[in-house]
């Protein structure tokens, strides 16, 4: 390498660099200083005084905020499971070679593809305590059996949680393929030749390969579905009785609906390092081999 | 080689099961889009709609869908554009700074991508109204930029070091500066990973909703998902003009799905492992 | 044109040391060879010299200036890469033409010497299609097109001719020959290949683990080899070299070691006594004739090399390959007499030529 190539390197990296100091890591250091404040939007008259951890004794005792956390994960991991199941079983499917594969995986890609709100909003339509589709399916003319599946706490997060289910499996499914993808043929035909059979086939040559994928994507995934918010706000509002209130949407509300923007960050932090954590132990089980298999 | 049936028959009822539970869903839900009033709320629920247009007619004369879609096409433009960019310079250095450097610098670019979005979205939107960007696009592009870049800029690094350095040094004797050397050169060969990158990060930033919903409060300016979102009829909750708008937002990205979803997958699995 | 000179060049990576304390020079339409095998320093000093990559120590001088600070795009030198680098997005035309073009030269003037180019390699009938749809034969000649066209006061070859098949490389290596002195340029040229380095370069540079053991002739450095490793890398087969002490006889001084003895000429009286390392060349020991002999030994086997045969024969502990001619038969087992010349004979001290 010449000389001045290594600084033309880093100069490339600035305006990336930057636009990342300014929009995530100086908001996330904002957002740990704001919640040491209380701060109130729509109110500048009052001044933002430093606090100290009162939010966070606050926190504590919200038992809203207790509820949203047990909520989300709850959400997080019946999702997660399910997701993975279904990613792995379709990753299977579409592994297969048979003609029409690219279909089908276009096919189960469209969930994934469309906005999370259209998706809420289709099954803000197919859950309709009136008219909705799976009503119809599960109790067809008999409308006076027909369940409110949003308004009622315990069905209202069954509701979300198939509506992540369905859009998201794909995701997994993907991601699982890919590790799918990488075990050699030769694998098989040696097992066959042994005489293992479908089940034993999977269990024996399959599955502990594709473990690491189903790392990644149980990884990827845990994170993800922490930060749900498009399907609660859209489905239920975080009701009925708090039933969806998803932590990010918690803290959306306090922040701005209510303007507490200094207890609102307070949960905003919380929820940051529950992710972190997640993170740090998703990039020490996988980032190095990643990072080795990838530059 | 000789399938069993049964594993033929699991293999079909598997496949039937899987486009069933993706599409059915949808298209239910779309259908609604051509059908008259009254059969969008019917039991039994009409299956077959009656290819009426009205609710389009609504949904544009009433909603305005189409001012929603300029800006959605603008924002996500918009957004590709400049990511794109810097994506690739990112990624272009960090494929070719040493290993220490590059590790270091993808995992602090990979921490960017993995935080909660409530995390910045406070402080985001207080330093938008300071600067008097709220219900302004580049608003909502530059936070999209700085969402999208990480998972750009992995893309393209990885991309960019399957390229043997051999083209570089002969573009580099042949009269090119490093610049133009990946301008010319590295770029062109590249466009499949750019192009990936380049969807990846256009329907991520077409369906996103958290932070459109907070930073644009002006209709005139708001993009797709939040006018999905935020449909409000009069008295009931207006089907027929959402499942149009919903139809209006997701035919591009099905297109693009039909047809670039090898890309899609490529550049999907790319995030996880190299495939 | 252009002379090159290299002056105390050292190259490190971490603890590895590429390259130490290279001096040599190039003259002004002088074809140089770089000799020497995997990892002796050869490709790090071509990419010094065309700015690729930066020396620890020492100078590169082009027409007697300093070129250190300069960014490649500005040494005006060309390079031959060892996997052809040709851009697969372009035309064969494309390909030549893009130094010009990124020079900023009139697009006629590009046609023009694009032309002339292709015609001067033969390669005018490719001209529209893709790196990808050529033969390795075409690529080459492709990418020695892209040098070309530039007229670049230096030529800088990185083993061009290594991915070629045998019959194809003698073609090639006959046209460069052809090549160069048609054009009269000044060529670097790297090889791990010794009969490569010995047909084309007018200078042959010895190299190995990063310093010049030998710079001179090819026959300066077959007839009179600097140092052990230069005799025994050029030269197929290699020269045979027996390990020994120097004695007195009488007046005479000779060789002697467990299996054998001769004469040796001309060597300073402060060897008695010291061991050192006698070498012969296969084509220089004669087989016993007339009586005239001066050691025994076994044979064991006999290679044909077509035009010639080689016979391998024992010699104790020591094996000795000796050139016959191709009617030659001899038999394993058999004892053969042979005559090393002392005239003929290459002695080295620590290594080193005496």
């Amino acid at each position: 390498m010449i000389p001045g190539d290594r600084k033309l390197y880093l100069a490339l990296l600035v305006p990336t660099l930057l636009v990342l100091l300014v929009f995530v890591v100086a908001p996330i250091t904002q957002s740990i200083i704001f919640s040491f404040h209380r701060i109130i939007i729509g109110l500048p008259q009052l001044k933002s005084p430093f606090i100290g951890l009162e939010n966070y004794q606050e926190l504590l005792h919200d038992s809203v905020a207790r509820h949203s956390f047990w909520v989300t994960l709850l959400f997080v991991s019946t999702t997660t499971f399910f997701e993975l199941l279904l990613g792995l079983l379709l990753a299977l499917l579409i592994h297969h070679r048979f003609p029409g594969r690219g279909s089908l995986r276009a096919c189960v890609l469209i969930p994934w593809a469309i906005p999370t709100v259209v998706s809420a909003q289709m099954w803000r339509f197919l859950f309709n305590d009136a008219y909705g589709m799976i009503n119809y399916a599960i109790f067809g003319h008999g409308v006076a059996h027909y369940i409110p599946w949003l308004a009622k706490p315990g069905t209202a997060l069954f509701a979300i949680i198939l509506a992540d289910i369905w859009k998201t499996s794909s995701f997994a499914a993907l991601l699982i393929l890919a590790g799918l993808q990488i075990i050699p043929e030769e694998l098989y035909q040696a097992a066959k030749v042994d005489g293992a059979n479908v089940w034993r086939r999977f269990w024996h040559v399959t599955w502990p390969l594709i473990r690491p994928a189903v790392l990644v994507a149980l990884l990827f995934r845990t994170i993800d579905a922490f930060r749900v918010f498009d399907l609660a706000f859209v489905m239920t509002q975080g009701g009925p009785a708090d039933a969806t209130n998803v932590l990010q949407l918690y803290g959306y509300k306090k922040m701005f609906v209510e303007g507490w923007m200094g207890y609102g960050s307070t949960i905003s932090v919380s929820v940051f390092v529950i992710v972190l954590v997640l993170a740090v132990v998703y990039v020490r089980m996988v980032g190095r081999r990643l990072l080795e298999a990838s530059l | 080689m000789k399938k069993g049936s049964l594993e033929n028959g699991a293999l079909v009822v598997g496949v039937l099961m899987a486009i069933v539970f993706s599409l059915v869903p949808f298209l239910l839900f779309v259908s609604s889009a051509f059908k008259t009033q009254t059969e969008v709320t019917a039991i039994p629920p009409q299956l077959w709609p009656s290819f009426d247009v009205d609710f389009f007619r609504s949904a544009i004369v009433r909603y305005d869908i189409l001012g929603y879609l300029v800006n959605s096409i603008v924002v996500a433009g918009a957004t590709t554009a400049v990511t794109i960019l810097l994506g690739t310079l990112a990624g272009y250095a960090l494929a070719r700074l040493p290993r220490p450097w590059a590790h270091f610098s993808l995992m602090l670019i990979l921490a960017c991508a993995m935080f909660p979005q409530i995390a910045i979205v406070g402080p985001v939107w207080r330093l938008l109204r300071w600067l008097g960007w709220l219900n302004t696009y580049q608003g909502l592009v530059l936070p999209y930029v700085a969402l999208t870049l990480p998972l750009t800029v992995w893309i393209l690094a990885l991309f960019f070091r399957e390229l043997p350095e051999e083209l570089e040094a002969a573009a580099l004797v042949d009269g090119c500066s490093r610049i133009e050397a990946l301008v010319k050169v590295i770029v062109p060969l590249s466009a499949p990973g750019l192009f990936t990158a380049a969807i990846l990060t256009f329907i991520y930033a077409w369906n996103e909703f958290f932070l459109a919903l907070l930073i644009v409060t002006d209709p005139a300016r708001q993009t797709m998902p939040v006018g999905i979102a935020l449909f409000q009829g009069e008295h009931t909750v207006p089907w027929g003009e959402i499942a149009a708008a919903s139809l209006i937002t997701t035919a591009p990205l099905v297109v693009m799905v039909l047809l670039f979803q090898q890309r899609i997958v490529t550049g999907l699995s790319a995030g996880a492992i190299k495939g | 044109m252009a002379s090159l000179s290299l002056d105390g060049l050292s190259r490190r990576f971490g603890n590895v040391t590429a390259l130490s304390d290279v001096t040599l020079r190039v003259d002004d339409g002088e074809f140089c060879v770089l000799l020497g095998p995997s990892g002796c320093g050869k490709s790090t000093l071509l990419q010094i010299v065309a700015g690729l990559d930066r020396q620890d120590k020492g100078s590169v001088l082009l027409d007697g200036k300093v070129v250190d600070e300069l960014p490649p795009r500005e040494r005006d030198v060309a390079m031959v890469f060892q996997s052809y680098a040709l851009y697969p997005h372009m035309t064969v035309s494309q390909n030549l033409g893009f130094g010009l073009r990124m020079r900023g030269i009139a697009e006629e003037q590009i046609q023009h010497k694009v032309q002339e180019t292709a015609r001067l390699l033969g390669i005018e009938h490719l001209l529209a299609r893709k790196p990808r749809q050529l033969s390795g034969g075409q690529r080459q000649r492709v990418a020695m097109g892209r040098a070309l066209v530039r007229r670049p006061r230096l030529f800088l070859l990185d083993e061009p001719l290594s991915n070629l098949d045998a019959q194809l490389r003698i073609n090639v290596r006959l046209e460069l020959k052809r090549l160069h002195t048609q054009i009269n340029t000044t060529i670097l040229y790297v090889t791990h290949d010794q009969v490569e380095a010995m047909t084309l370069g007018d200078k042959v540079v010895v190299m190995r683990e990063g310093r010049v053991r030998q710079i001179g002739t090819p026959e300066m450095i077959y007839d009179q080899p600097a140092d052990t490793f230069v005799a025994t890398f050029v030269g197929s087969p290699m020269m045979n070299l027996f390990e020994g002490k120097v004695i007195r006889e009488g007046k005479y001084l000779r060789f002697r070691c467990n299996d054998f003895s001769v004469d040796v000429r001309n060597l300073p009286k402060d060897l008695v006594g010291k061991t050192v390392e006698i070498g012969a060349r296969p084509e220089d020991i004669e087989f016993g004739r007339n009586g005239k002999s001066n050691l025994r030994a076994r044979v064991e086997m006999l290679s044909n090399a077509g035009a010639e045969k080689y016979v391998h024969a024992r010699l104790g502990e020591n094996t000795i390959t000796v050139k016959a001619s191709k009617d030659a038969t001899y038999n394993a087992g058999e004892m053969t007499s042979l005559f090393i010349d002392p005239d003929k004979l290459h002695v080295f001290y620590e290594g080193k030529r005496i």
